[in-house]
């Protein structure tokens, strides 16, 4: 059953990545590397590896993978044109060079000495791989790694807000048109405006306090979506 | 299965990732070879763990895709802020500081 699984895994690892080297849409290109995820999560599974086998489905194959669909959604993700890059022969050069890689690194794997990679490995001891496992793992000897790596996530969204916000610097001709609001509807108006501290809302009848509420919801909503415009 | 026929499909997958970046124009594209990369990279490792019966393997694997994930969301970052900009969305057209 495992020779079975592995190669049914295995090939579709392969046919994957190729999907996304091969692929012009940068959409198909994503969904290949799904694909390409969720087989190597099946081979990890074959190697006992089952906190990070569910870890890259669900980290890798549900979140970073759904943060580049909208990326490609919101860029447009246009097809690259045909026009060969760099100049004529660099794409012959790099697949040779691509070629001589995957041979070298297969001579470098199935040429070594070691004679442990031509067996099964070590014996299965119940709970290798486990979550319980690697959390023992993470927070006594890697205890270091396991803080290094969540600072770095810290550092890495904090980049990530300051690299796509908006900032001065852009073509003003770009910029679109500022929203004008002549006289608004009433129970519409920034979030200031809805605690009456300027341009108060008049309110009708005694349910002052629930049409108040109202109105400053309504306000938060129209607010966040003028700004999501404004840009 | 043998621990080679594994390391067998990482260094194949790596090659193959190797020449999307190489090839492909859109840093979008190039964001997702490079993921293949470090995934071919992740397979070796959980490879080797497996071998020897030892967790630190998969440690290392899940501080690599710590890494990626934090490599994504820069890079998308700046794929979008470059959108931002008007500016092609295209690494040969981008070369400023080509130097």
């Amino acid at each position: 059953m495992a020779p079975l699984m592995f190669f049914i895994a295995g090939i579709g690892a392969i046919a994957g990545a190729i999907g996304v080297v091969v692929v012009r849409s940068p959409f198909y290109a994503v969904l290949a590397l799904v694909s390409h995820l969720v087989c190597l999560a099946a081979l990890f599974l074959l190697l006992r590896a089952e906190f990070v086998a569910a870890a890259q489905v669900v980290v890798y194959a549900g979140a970073v993978m759904v943060l580049y669909v909208f990326v490609v959604a919101y860029v447009g993700g246009a097809a690259e044109p045909v026009r060969p890059a760099g100049g004529p022969g660099l794409r012959a050069g790099s697949i040779i060079f691509a070629g001589l890689l995957a041979v070298e690194l297969l001579i470098a794997v199935l040429g070594s000495g070691l004679k442990a990679i031509k067996t099964e490995g070590a014996d299965y001891v119940f709970g290798f791989g486990t979550p319980q496992h690697i959390g023992q793992l993470l927070l006594t000897r890697f205890l270091f790694p396991f803080e290094a790596a969540s600072f770095l996530l810290l550092v890495a969204a904090v980049g990530a807000v300051v690299l796509a916000r908006r900032r001065g610097g852009l073509d003003p001709s770009d910029e679109p048109a500022p929203m004008i609001f002549g006289k608004r509807p009433l129970g519409t108006g920034t979030m200031r405006e809805g605690v009456g501290d300027v341009n108060p809302t008049p309110v009708l009848g005694a349910r002052a306090g629930i049409a108040t509420a109202a109105a400053e919801q309504e306000a938060a909503g129209v607010a966040s979506s003028s700004e999501e415009r404004g840009w | 299965m043998n621990i080679s026929w594994y390391l067998t499909v990482s260094a194949l997958v790596f090659s193959i990732g190797a020449a999307g970046v190489l090839t492909r124009r859109s840093p979008l594209v190039i964001l997702l070879c490079l993921e293949l990369m470090l995934n071919a990279a992740n397979l070796s490792l959980i490879a080797f763990s497996r071998m020897w019966g030892n967790g630190d393997g998969q440690i290392f694997a899940i501080v690599v895709l710590v890494v990626a994930a934090c490599e994504v969301c820069i890079g998308l970052g700046l794929v979008v802020a470059i959108f931002r900009r008007r500016l092609p969305i295209d690494v040969d057209e981008m070369r400023e500081l080509h130097g």
